[in-house]
This record gives structure tokens, C-alpha cells and sequence, in this order.
């Protein structure tokens, strides 16, 4: 054991000091990549970090952090309703518009790509625009207007579906299904992008040996050839649309308003700002930061696992 | 040769358009089944377009039909009095919308300019150097693409503090430089860069700056304008609210929203308001369309 540990040691020594070698030599690299790793390292690494730190803690910036352990996660799990609405809320939104977004992006890019070319062009402009019109969503608060004005109203009244106007961004039993309408109008994002740029660089062999081989329609070719060639934008996209879906908290908060009514339409990202900027409950807003990220990190590498098991 | 087999010949000829039409025709799509989801998309691109398309139009109706009673989705007499309006509304500020406008160009160039250099130079080094500790700080980044800015915007706010950055541009600037997604994706594209290329610059005696500045970057110019333009929508939509306070160091973004809510006697402006806001980052999307989408076709996420 003694005589296996030491040749452990050894082996791992040898490697620092090759490694060390090699480092020696591209001393240029280390120093271009040098202002991006300490920007990169100030701006991400060092505060997911201090976020950890400061959930264990009191911090209120007026006085120094006090050392409080757990009760922060305590309290927020056992004690603060609104959070749990909140995390309901964020699931709910994630669970649908996520998969839903990224399902679209990849449909409409899959159906986009066999057009001329001008036309396509046009169509990725159309289907991207929402998600870069800056806060063009508040077009949608026009819509689903509370009184006779709104447009959704009018139209559910003349086809006498309702007969009087329902309030729906006030009323919680409508403010998320709003919501999530109008996250997935936005959806089509850079995973979409990417996707309309991986399917034109699919090998197009492919598909005439495909055709040899007895493809017979269009959903066999998209399982078998086009999926498998397009995994690792599929793992981008995946990434992006996880990423919006959790991070959702603007549109809800120009939609239905901050605080909204019995905070039905309470996000995570929403109760952060709650405490963080409107409390200043530093310590306990890290806390709901660390758990936003834990979640977001298992949420990315569960999709990745399953991703990979795409086409076979 | 015969007369009939030529004569065969020139028609082929004469219409290769429709030779070729068919030829792409891919042999195993029914026509049914293309007219009904091409249908299909065109219903989805009509509703995908309609909140834009009636935000531009509300923004070029005048008062009297922005309240008409049933609502039109088309303005008859479309008028520019809403941006006109808006102009005065702005002008009217004791912060003249010069300065708005000059703080949200300043922040967003400097930061874009910045940022494309930075992160160029990083990944030019991850794409094409071994050198240890490169597979994991690539790793790094792509894990930091997997959370919202959100979860660091607590910290990042008492890092700015220390600093002695809060309400000044460079809160807004500096963070931005970091971008891991523009990082991400220049270091993808450049890996598509044949390596011969570098080395023969090498033999001829050129260091690493000259390579990257002479040889390199020229000719990733489509990746440039990706992560310019990321960058500036960015940049151009960021509010600012959080780290900038002085109303005379605000984003016009941010004074545009003041002015949309103002209540229902400003419904109009607001609505010059959201076309001003949603223009530009459009407009420059259409302009470098296919340029962003050569940069993303090497988006990929390998495991």
C-alpha cells in the first residue's frame, strides 16, 4: 500500500513538473488569455464564490457579515411561502416554456432550411426579432388589457365565449399562462440561430445515402441523419433555452407588475431582487442566488446527459 | 446526330430552371405534406410578426385612434406625431436627451470595442495553443454560459463597490468585457482556422501578436461581427439601474421606459418609445444576418 502510495506521489509530481515545463514555454498564451481569465475570474468565478460565502451569512452592508450557518436555507425552505410560490412558479414556467422553446427553434429552423435562400433569410429575421426587440413585450399588456379595450377581450365577447371583459393580468389564475405566451413568442433566441446555421452545414452525401438506404420520409431522415449530425448545436441550444427559463423574471414583472397580485406570478430571479435590492437582506438574496444556480447547473447537465442519447 | 435528339437537347436546355427545381426537390417529401407545414409556418411567421407589426403601427396612429372604440389594428392616418412628441417630452428633461443618448453610445462602443479584443485574444489562445489548463478554463466558461447573470448580480454589485465603480460607466463596461458567450464563440470559430496557416506564419519569423493580429484575425471578421453584435444588443438594451444612480449617467433605455410610464396620456410616445428601443438591434441584425449565421454554424457544444 505504502509502496503504491509513494508511486502515486511520484507519477503526479513528474506530471506537475512536465506540466510546468510546458507552461514555461507558451508563457505568450498565458499572457493573451491573461485580461480575459482575470476579468472572467472577477466577474464569474469570484462571485458565484461569494455567493456561497455570503448565504451562510447576516449581511446587511451597513454592518460586517455575521457568521449564521444554515438558518438562511432554513428559512427560506421552511419558513418564506413566497419563495416556495416562487420556485413553483420558475419550475412551471421552466418546464414548459423551456422544452416547448427549444422544440420550436428546432422545428422552424428544421422547416426554414429547405426554402430559397432569400426566403429563409427573411423567416430567421421574423422569427428572431422578438427575442432582440429590447421590452417590445409590453405590446402584449395592450392585448390582454383588463377592460373592453383589450384586444383578446373584445374578440372572446363579440364570439360570446365571456360575456364580461376578464381581468387578465390581474387575476392569478391567468397571469402565468400569459406569461409563459409571451416567454415562448420570445424563445426562438440564439439556440435558434444556431440551429438554422448547424442544419445548412449538415453533409448533404449523407442524405442521398440515405435515400439508397431506404429512408422513406421526412421524420426518418430527421431522426436518423439530420439529429445525430446536429448534436452539439443541440447541446448549445440547450444550454441557451435552460438558461432563459430560468432566468425569467422582466417579463413577468412588466407584465403583471412588481409585487404582483397574491404574488402569483413571483419568480426565483423576482424574489431576488426582492431581497437583494429592495431589503437589503444581502445574505439571505445570496442564498436564493445559490440555490438558482445549483438548480440551473443540475437542470444543464441532466439535459446534456440525456441529449447525448439523441438518434441512437 | 439526329435532328429530334438535338432538338431535345435545346429544350433541356432552354429550361434549366425548371430541371433544377425538381432536381432539389428532395425524392422522398410528399407534396402534401410540404403545402401543409410550409402552411403551417406561414400561420406561425404571421403570429410571431403580429406584436411587432402593431407596435409600429400604434406608434404611427394619432391620439384620437389609439383610443377608438373597437380597436383597429391599422392606423388610417399615420402620422410621426407620437416621435415628435416624444422628442419634446425629451428635450423637456433637465437631462437632454443628447446625454442620454451620448452615455448609451459611449457604453456601448467602449464596452463592444473591449470586449471583442479581450476575448478574441483569449480565444485565440484556447483555440489553437496546448498549454496546460486550457481544456479546463474553456470548461469553465462554457459552465459559466449555464447561469443567468442574475445569480452573480448581488456580488458583482459589492465587487463594483470596493472597487469604487458604482455610478460610473465603467460598472456597466468593464463586467461586459468578460461576456463568456463571446468568448465561446469566436474560440468555436477560430478552431476552424487551418493550423498550417499559423505555422507558416511562425517559420517566416512572426511572433504570437503578429499572428493574431495579422493572420488570425483577418480572417475571422464573421465572428467579429457576432460578437459585436451580441455585444451591443447587450449593451444597447442594458438598463443600467442597478449600478448607475445619477440620473445624468443614465441609459437612454432607461429614460425611454420613464417616459413610457407615464400613464395613458403617454400611450403613444410609449409606443414611439418601444420602436425606438427595438430598431437598432434589429436593424443590425438584418444588415449582418448571414455573417452571424457562418459564426454560428461552429456554435456546437462537443462534451
Amino acid at each position: 500500500m505504502k509502496e503504491f502510495f509513494s508511486k502515486y506521489v511520484t507519477l503526479k509530481k513528474y506530471n506537475a513538473t512536465v506540466a510546468w515545463k510546458k507552461a514555461k514555454n507558451r508563457k505568450m498564451c498565458y499572457l493573451f488569455l491573461l485580461p480575459y481569465a482575470v476579468l472572467f475570474t472577477m466577474f464569474y468565478v469570484f462571485p458565484v464564490v461569494a455567493s456561497i460565502y455570503y448565504s451562510f451569512t447576516y449581511y446587511n452592508i451597513l454592518e460586517s457579515p455575521r457568521f449564521i450557518g444554515l438558518s438562511n436555507y432554513i428559512s427560506l425552505i421552511l419558513e418564506d411561502d413566497i419563495f416556495l410560490i416562487g420556485v413553483k412558479n420558475t419550475f412551471l414556467i421552466a418546464i414548459i416554456t423551456g422544452p416547448l422553446g427549444y422544440i420550436m427553434s428546432f422545428l422552424f429552423a428544421w422547416l426554414i432550411n429547405e426554402l430559397p435562400r432569400w426566403v429563409r433569410s427573411v423567416a430567421v429575421i421574423v422569427f428572431y426579432a422578438p427575442s432582440i426587440a429590447g421590452n417590445c413585450y409590453v405590446i402584449f399588456s395592450v392585448f390582454f388589457r383588463g377592460d373592453a379595450y383589450g384586444y383578446v377581450n373584445a374578440a372572446l365577447i363579440n364570439l360570446g365565449l365571456i360575456d364580461t371583459p376578464k381581468l387578465w393580468l390581474i387575476d392569478p389564475k391567468y397571469m402565468l399562462p400569459i406569461c409563459m405566451l409571451v416567454i415562448l413568442w420570445m424563445s426562438l433566441g440564439t439556440g435558434f440561430l444556431s440551429f438554422v446555421a448547424g442544419l445548412q452545414g449538415v453533409d448533404r452525401s449523407q442524405f442521398e445515402a440515405g435515400y439508397m438506404d431506404g429512408v422513406k420520409n421526412r421524420w426518418q431522415e430527421l431522426w436518423y441523419i439530420t439529429l445525430p449530425n446536429m448534436k452539439p448545436m443541440l447541446m448549445f441550444g440547450a444550454v441557451m433555452s435552460i438558461t432563459q427559463a430560468f432566468g425569467v423574471c422582466d417579463v413577468t414583472m412588466a407584465l403583471c407588475g412588481y409585487p404582483s397580485t397574491d404574488y402569483a406570478a413571483r419568480t426565483i430571479v423576482t424574489h431576488l431582487f426582492d431581497y437583494g435590492f429592495s431589503r437589503f437582506e444581502m445574505g439571505y438574496a445570496c442564498a436564493i442566488a445559490t440555490i438558482l444556480f445549483l438548480m440551473m447547473i443540475l437542470c444543464n447537465k441532466a439535459i446534456q446527459s440525456m441529449l447525448r442519447r439523441v438518434g441512437t | 446526330m439526329s435532328k429530334d435528339k438535338r432538338k431535345k437537347e435545346l429544350i433541356n436546355e432552354e429550361k434549366p430552371y425548371k430541371k433544377k427545381l425538381i432536381k432539389r426537390r428532395k425524392p422522398n417529401r410528399s407534396i402534401a405534406g410540404d403545402i401543409v407545414l410550409y402552411l403551417f409556418l406561414l400561420f406561425v411567421a404571421f403570429v410571431m410578426a403580429f406584436p411587432i407589426i402593431y407596435a409600429v403601427s400604434s406608434a404611427l396612429k394619432p391620439l384620437d385612434e389609439l383610443f377608438k372604440f373597437p380597436p383597429r389594428i391599422f392606423a388610417q392616418h399615420p402620422t410621426l406625431d407620437n416621435f415628435s412628441d416624444l422628442f419634446v417630452t425629451m428635450g423637456k428633461s433637465w437631462v437632454t436627451f443628447s446625454r442620454y443618448l451620448f452615455n448609451t453610445v459611449f457604453i456601448t462602443a467602449v464596452g463592444t470595442i473591449g470586449h471583442l479584443l479581450v476575448a478574441s485574444m483569449g480565444a485565440f489562445v484556447l483555440a489553437k495553443y496546448e498549454f496546460p489548463g486550457n481544456q479546463a478554463f474553456f470548461k469553465l466558461v462554457t459552465v459559466a454560459m449555464m447561469f443567468t447573470g442574475y445569480v452573480t448580480q448581488i456580488p458583482n454589485y459589492l465587487i463594483l463597490n470596493k472597487l469604487g465603480w458604482i455610478d460610473t460607466y465603467w460598472s456597466i463596461i468593464i463586467p461586459a468585457f468578460a461576456s463568456p458567450m463571446g468568448l465561446f464563440l469566436m474560440k468555436q470559430f477560430m478552431e476552424g482556422l487551418p493550423t498550417s496557416l499559423i505555422e507558416a506564419a511562425k517559420i517566416d519569423g512572426a511572433n504570437e501578436w503578429k499572428v493574431f493580429s495579422g493572420i488570425v484575425m483577418p480572417n475571422v471578421k464573421p465572428a467579429w461581427m457576432t460578437l459585436i453584435i451580441f455585444s451591443v444588443q447587450a449593451l444597447w438594451n442594458n438598463k443600467a439601474s442597478t449600478y448607475i444612480y445619477s440620473e445624468e449617467r443614465k441609459t437612454l433605455v432607461y429614460a425611454l421606459q420613464q417616459i413610457q410610464s407615464g400613464g395613458i396620456a403617454r400611450t403613444g410616445q410609449g409606443a414611439a418609445v418601444l420602436v425606438v428601443v427595438m430598431i437598432v438591434p434589429i436593424i443590425i441584425f438584418v444588415f449582418s444576418e448571414s455573417q452571424i449565421l457562418e459564426t454560428m454554424a461552429s456554435s456546437g457544444l462537443k462534451d
